[in-house]
């Protein structure tokens, strides 16, 4: 009984969170297929959170599928491969995602290769150390697939004050559309357990918790069939709400627990794993390959052939509507969720290794979503009731529109937001809370920056 | 068709929202506030009707005049100063004369809601500053009631009612012995209660079939159109919810005290203006707080004024003084209560 009640009062899900129509139907019962390579793919330095890699080939250099073509610059970096067989055409500043245009190497595929993985060497996960894995792991530049990209490697390596006794793989994926953590969990069981294991040994903890929704059950099923018999991992489903898959509220939900605001999950003997990137981990690194491809969910009214792909890495989107056929109006693009992800401003634009979803929207979808009317904040605190960090949009919001950024941060905990875009969702006033949130936090990094600047 | 000739559309995230906006949800105000304003009409006849129209539409002119006079494109079709219109004509009296109801309308919507600025910068609810001021300024025909259900309700208008502009209004007894012989006092079951220490049948409150404003009489009807409103998730039910039960609260400790003294909290909850004012007017977003224990603190806090002005003030009704009260108290109440933030230990505890 307390347990059930203990269950009800916070393991099942954090508090607040909104619950978007969930379009998941479209693309969750189709498994994943291989995507054509294009005949050239863009391979931007910097798909990751931290310095760019460091390039390592020359344009005219000839590269086999797998080969490293640039290494980590320092440790918050990872190296990158060549996703297929082909030759450096050149290395030149072209569009990506985030916005500006990046030092990229561009590849031109050898259509007629087998297109074989050339870099292959067993090893034994047993006999490595906690440190040597690590490097392992960096050397498969792998990075959180969820979007985030943040390096894997880093995350193994904790402040040495805080232990983790827990890992937590996330497979909620609350995102409307995506589905490709779902399709992960069904088609890659083995794979993920591998890998959870491996970051089990990485960190020294002795126990794993893969979570994910209510809404993919036949992922628990599949999942539970493969797990080990000592019972260290174990797979839970928590409430289906967004965002239930940022890792603050992945740990609330199935820890009972808060990281501390502005700190890592190792604060509270967690880390947090993308169920993805476990999986790619659980295939890699026992080969000592690469990230050279990831599934992608291309998804949306404006595509013809929806579905879950395997893309390799630096494939351009023009490359992927040509392929998979698209209906007249499909111009606005967006790559991740509809919650968080960003609009592409170009066809140039590849897939990256925090691809989750190319989402293809259509006008019709989008009217009367982004003309609608904006009236004055009528207080009537849905935003408040949205927010999962428990802040006061309403009130950041009045104060954004007076610019009076300072207030935000020190009264009110801006920089606690991580804009999940709740607030905006639900706001009927139709204000762009989020969006002013963002121009408030950028605005502080800079004049935080620039004091920095000015002291030193 | 070749991708090479699109041009691509940009959004910032969230790319999905969730409608209802403003304006549907006001609409739905209004349409929860349509039974209420049929019943009145149905029980006061012709005279209700009039009070109605001349509230809507001196409301709505008042808000386009001023949004004009400020250079502002008008603001009257996003509905709320309809909800105003019709607040303000449910809480006066059935036969209160209409040039009076309209000066209430200038002044319930001139100075509580656009003098502020607006929808969403009103710190009260409009339609009761509009009433209160007529509390104020026409103190007589603001008490003067006239009974349900009278004969030639709908052919006839109560006298009082066409009162000529900027005159007193005309007496209505001659009328009050015509439509009701058997001697209708022209008191509420409130006033009845304080000054005379009658007590009024609680179903016959509920039902609605006593002498009252002209939309507060029947407090069974209102619940079930808050109710729709709650439904469709354009209410706050904590509101309502905290205002009738620390009200029943209240009066039950009073009434547990000395029950021949004060009335019961059935009674309370039933008579005059509170289910009217809890379900519609305490739930005004505007000019209500934002955060989860400020909205209980403020719903809390009309329940218990108004059943303290009720039994202890000089007037038998505290509801409208209680909600403007609280609305003067939100910025405050929110300042106090803003809501503990994920992942900050309250101080002391670890």
């Amino acid at each position: 009984m307390f347990h059930l009640i203990s269950n009800l009062l916070h393991k099942g899900t954090f508090s607040h969170g909104i619950h978007p129509d969930e379009n998941k139907h479209f693309t969750e019962n189709i498994p994943i297929r291989r995507l054509p390579f294009a005949p050239e793919l863009v391979l931007p330095l910097s798909q990751h959170f931290g310095a760019p890699s460091d390039l390592i080939v020359h344009p005219g250099q000839e590269v086999v599928r797998g080969e490293p073509i640039a290494k980590a610059k320092g440790f918050m970096s990872v190296p990158l491969h060549a996703p297929a067989t082909g030759r450096i055409k050149r290395v030149e500043l072209m569009p990506t995602a985030k916005g500006p245009k990046t030092p990229s190497i561009i590849l031109e595929v050898y259509p007629g290769d087998s297109q074989e993985v050339g870099y292959y060497y067993e090893r034994d996960i047993d006999e490595m150390s906690q440190q040597e894995i690590i490097q392992a792991v960096q050397d498969t530049g792998l990075v959180g697939l969820g979007g985030a990209a943040f390096p894997t490697h880093v995350k193994l390596s904790p402040p040495k004050e805080h232990t983790v006794h827990t890992v937590l793989i996330n497979g909620c994926e609350c995102e409307p559309f995506l589905t490709t953590d779902h399709r992960v969990m069904l088609e890659r069981t083995e794979d993920l357990i591998t890998g959870t294991k491996i970051l089990m040994k990485a960190l020294g903890a002795e126990k794993a918790i893969i979570g994910t929704e209510k809404n993919k059950m036949n992922a628990v099923e599949a999942i539970q069939k493969h797990l080990p018999e000592d019972g260290s991992i174990e797979v839970r489903a928590v409430q289906t709400k967004y965002p239930q898959g940022a890792e603050k509220m992945l740990v609330k939900a199935l820890m009972g627990l808060e990281i501390p605001s502005g700190g890592f999950p190792s604060a509270v003997g967690c880390g947090v794993f993308n169920v993805a990137s476990t999986a790619e981990l659980g295939e890699l690194l026992p080969k000592s390959q690469g990230v050279i491809e990831r599934v992608v969910t291309i998804t949306g009214p404006g595509i013809e052939k929806r579905g879950n792909y395997m893309v390799p890495i630096g494939t351009p989107i023009r490359f992927i509507l040509d392929q998979l056929g698209f209906s007249g109006s499909a111009n606005c693009l967006i790559m991740g969720g509809p919650m968080m992800g960003s609009s592409v401003s170009s066809l140039d634009v590849p897939i990256t290794k925090g691809s989750g979803g190319l989402l293809v929207l259509t006008e019709s979808i989008l009217e009367g979503q982004h003309d609608q009317k904006s009236y004055p904040c009528i207080s009537c605190a849905q935003c408040l009731d949205a927010c999962p960090m428990h802040l006061n949009p309403s009130q950041l919001g009045k104060l954004a529109n007076k610019h009076r950024y300072d207030e935000m941060q020190s009264d009110f905990h801006l920089m606690d937001c991580f804009e999940c875009g709740c607030c905006s969702y639900v706001c009927p006033s139709g204000i762009p809370l989020v969006q002013y949130f963002r121009v408030a936090k950028s605005s502080l990094r800079e004049k935080a920056a620039r004091e920095r600047a000015n002291a030193s | 068709m070749s991708t090479a000739s699109q041009s691509v559309v940009l959004h910032t995230s969230p790319h999905l929202r969730h409608v209802p906006a403003v304006d549907e949800i006001m609409r739905n105000v209004v349409y929860a506030l349509i039974p209420i304003s049929a019943f009145a009409v149905y029980q006061f006849g012709i005279s209700v009707l009039a009070l109605l129209v001349t509230c809507v539409v001196t409301c709505l002119a008042t808000e386009h005049a001023i949004c004009r006079l400020s250079g502002r494109s008008s603001s009257v079709n996003d509905w709320s100063v309809t909800i105003t219109g019709i607040l303000l004509a449910l809480t006066l009296p059935p036969g209160f004369p209409l040039w009076m109801a309209a000066v209430a309308s200038i002044a319930g919507v001139g100075i509580g809601k656009m003098f502020f600025g607006g929808l969403g910068y009103n710190v009260m609810n409009p339609a009761l500053v509009g009433r209160a001021f007529a509390q104020a300024a026409f103190t007589a025909p603001i008490t003067t009631w006239t009974p349900v259900m009278a004969d030639n309700r709908f052919t006839e208008f109560i006298p009082s009612t066409l009162t000529i502009p900027f005159l007193r209004p005309v007496p209505i007894n001659d009328w009050l012995a015509s439509v009701a012989p058997d001697g209708f006092t022209g008191a509420t079951p409130l006033a009845l209660m304080k000054f005379e220490q009658i007590s009024t049948d609680s179903v016959q409150l509920a039902i609605g079939s006593t002498a009252g404003s002209a939309g507060e009489t029947s407090a069974l009807l209102i619940l079930i159109c808050g109710l729709y409103l709650v439904y469709r998730k354009m209410m706050d039910w904590k509101i309502a919810f905290a205002v009738l039960f620390v009200a029943a609260l209240t009066s039950g400790l009073f009434y547990l005290i000395d029950s021949t003294q004060y009335p019961g909290p059935i009674f309370m909850l039933c008579s005059g203006g509170l289910m009217l004012g809890a379900v519609f007017m305490a739930t005004d977003m505007v000019a209500s707080p934002v955060t989860p224990l400020g909205i209980w603190i403020y719903g809390g806090m009309i329940g218990f004024l108004t059943i303290i002005i009720r039994l202890f003030g000089g007037l038998n009704e505290g509801v409208m003084y209680a909600i403007l009260l609280a609305n003067a108290c939100s910025p405050l109440i929110n300042s106090v209560t803003q809501p503990r933030k994920y992942g900050y230990v309250k101080k002391g505890a670890k």
